[in-house]
């Protein structure tokens, strides 16, 4: 679904990752991990087109290299802190691409847009503006928004940081659920391990030092490496030196 | 305890081989972050004088030390450092010992590097250079704005026309009884201050002249504008700058939006319908705060005040006065929303966007106002 090669990312001068290359399977659920502040969200800006590579390429299929073009968007992003339009309600969030890239009456964009905040179980909050909502709550009108046009990739920033074990749970089983149901893509970044193992197929982890990928492949197997970075990562323990 | 107990015993202090400072410094009792005001004048006499070689400071007799002290003396080896000597901190017990591990004192010490203070004429050209990169922005964004608003044209389909008219009422209705409030008193006061020096030569009929030509040609328009600028220009600098700084405005973009197209040019729009209808009304009240001085002070009926207006201005004297506005308004809406996309750096970004949007348009403003005072003067109209 995603190949990327050789991969540079970074902000100006510095450089937060140099030359990495993974591919995201088809159907699969694939993590961005790492420490925090060691480029995942820049990662996800990269490969959704918002920042163009330093070097190395991006593939997406159906899409080629991500660009930003005006039209129908191929693919979801929720963003880390949720970017919902202050000055509009949930659920006019939640329709805003409905009514910009359909032709579906406004009635229908409407319920349609609610049925996806019941799947993220906001619908309670569909009429508040987003500054009234926890921060839980904004992940999930985020979520919600960026599954709003039924996408086959999505690109999901740290989704349940924030919500509670219950909710937690609930969203995974929702990624597997679509997952298995229209064959969604996912490509996440998140720090909850029992999410991870729970629903990760396959996975990258980034390390701040090297700026690289310091290992790649299941996180049940990941788990059980060697490498102190790795294991101290998947088995929640401070890093031992 | 007492502090004394806890300072630096000097009498203790082993005189250094060789050089006149001391080598071996031992520190002994509680040393607590409460104790450090007068603890640290006397740890930096200490060392004051070593330039070279190592010094130690012998932890042996220290049954507590807490995070706070330990930062001084993690300081002041890395000041050591800078005069190229060692500071060695030995003999820690135990829980001392976790503490230095903890704040990363067995490390290699960091060099600090003192920054070199800029020179007048470095910070002046870097300000000179800072200017000239705006003006090359708002310039590009021009541009922008120009291939978005002739697509729209194109299919005005496209066109986000529905958010248009919340701006309107917010930059025009919302600033009607402000802007009427000023240009009135505009009027009044240009009337007063000229009554008293035409009744001198007899001339008070021509209070209407004065007064009908600066409002329409000169003051309507700049007053609006100064206006539009204080209230929408800063309003949308900071609307946008918020939609940048959190992501929203990136959330558009990969939603498909042409972020000009959906967040300019309405604005934009709103702008260049509503600041000359302003500036209309403008001219309206501050002829009539004319001739309220007129009829009061100078004893010129309103109606032959009128009449006199009507000959002194004619309708391309309001039209100059409108097209300038329409400049201002570009010029305002321009230079807000380039100034909101700009921004970076959280709440504080937003609040300076906001600043230097109404500083850069009163700027732009006033320049645009002389450059077509001096080419309306040259076409003769
Ligand atoms: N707009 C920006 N401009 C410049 N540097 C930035 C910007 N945003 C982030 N950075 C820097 O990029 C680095 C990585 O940031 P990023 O947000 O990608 O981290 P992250 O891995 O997502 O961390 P977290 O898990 O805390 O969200 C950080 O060191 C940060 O200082
Ligand atoms: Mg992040």
């Amino acid at each position: 679904m995603i190949e990327v090669l050789d991969l540079t990312v970074g902000w100006g001068d510095t450089r937060l990752l140099e030359n990495a290359s993974f591919r995201v399977a088809r159907g699969d659920v694939f993590a961005i991990l790492g420490g925090s502040g060691c480029g995942k969200s820049t990662t996800l800006r990269f490969l959704t087109g918002l920042e163009q590579p330093l070097s190395g390429s991006i593939h997406i299929d159906g899409v080629g290299a991500p660009r930003l073009v005006e039209g129908r968007p191929p693919f979801g992003v929720m963003f880390q802190h949720g970017a919902l339009f202050g000055s509009m309600t949930v659920v006019e969030n939640v329709a805003l691409p409905l009514r910009e890239w359909t032709r579906l009456p406004p009635d229908v964009v409407h319920a349609m847009a609610r049925a996806k905040l019941r799947l993220v179980g906001l619908e309670g909050a569909a009429d508040k503006l987003p500054s009234e909502l926890s921060g839980g709550m904004k992940k999930r009108a985020a979520i919600a928004r960026a599954m709003a046009l039924e996408p086959e990739l999505l690109f999901l920033d740290e989704p349940s940081a924030g919500l509670d074990p219950v909710m937690s749970a609930g969203l995974d089983e929702l990624i597997l659920t679509l997952k298995r149901v229209v064959g969604l893509t996912v490509v996440v970044v998140t720090h909850e391990l029992q999410s991870i193992f729970a629903i990760v197929d396959q996975c990258i982890l980034l390390d701040k030092e090297t700026r690289s990928i310091i290992a790649r492949g299941r996180p049940s197997e990941l788990r059980e490496s060697g490498d102190p970075r790795i294991h101290s990562f998947f088995n929640r323990t401070a890093e031992a030196v | 305890m007492a502090s004394a107990e806890l300072a630096v015993p000097r009498a203790a202090l082993i005189p250094g081989q060789g050089s006149s400072a001391r080598r071996l410094i031992p520190l002994r009792g509680e040393l607590r972050m409460r104790d450090a005001d007068a603890l640290w004048p006397e740890l930096s006499a200490a060392v004051e004088e070593i330039h070279d070689g190592t010094v130690t400071f012998d932890l042996t007799g220290v049954s507590v030390m807490d995070g706070g002290i330990l930062s001084l003396l993690l300081h002041l080896r890395a000041v050591l450092a800078e005069r190229g000597a060692r500071l060695d901190l030995f003999g820690a017990n135990e829980r001392i010992a976790a503490l230095i591990e903890l704040y990363g004192g067995n490390d290699r010490v960091a060099r600090l590097v003192p920054k070199r203070a800029e020179g007048l004429v470095e910070q002046v050209g870097r300000a000179t250079v800072s200017v000239l990169d705006e003006a090359r922005l708002v310039v590009e964004f021009l541009g922008q704005m120009v291939v978005a608003a002739v697509n729209v044209a194109r299919r005005p389909r496209t066109g986000n026309w529905h958010d248009t008219l919340p701006f309107v009422e917010k930059t025009g209705v919302d600033a009607l009884p402000i802007v009427l409030l000023i240009n009135t008193l505009v009027g009044f006061v240009m009337a007063f201050q000229a009554a008293k020096q035409l009744a001198a030569y007899g001339a008070n009929i021509y209070v209407a002249d004065l007064v009908g030509l600066s409002v329409t040609r000169e003051l309507a328009p700049l007053m609006t504008a100064i206006i539009v600028c204080g209230r929408s220009g800063a309003a949308i600098a900071a609307e946008l700058g918020t939609m940048k700084v959190s992501e929203e405005i990136d959330a558009l973009r990969i939603m498909g939006f042409g972020t000009v197209n959906y967040l300019v040019l309405p604005r934009a729009l709103a702008l260049l319908l509503v600041v000359p209808v302003l500036t209309l009304l403008a001219d309206i009240v501050g002829i009539a705060g004319g001739m309220l001085v007129a009829s009061i002070s100078l004893g010129v009926s309103r109606q032959a005040y009128w009449n006199e207006t009507l000959i002194a201005v004619h309708p391309h004297d309001v039209a100059t006065g409108l097209i300038k506005s329409a400049a201002f308004a570009m010029t305002i809406a321009l230079i807000a929303c380039q100034q909101g996309f700009a921004t970076s750096g959280g709440a504080e970004g937003v609040g300076r966007r906001a600043t230097s949007t109404v500083v850069a348009s009163l700027f732009c403003i006033v320049l645009i106002d002389t450059l077509f005072t001096v080419l309306f003067r040259a076409l003769d109209v």
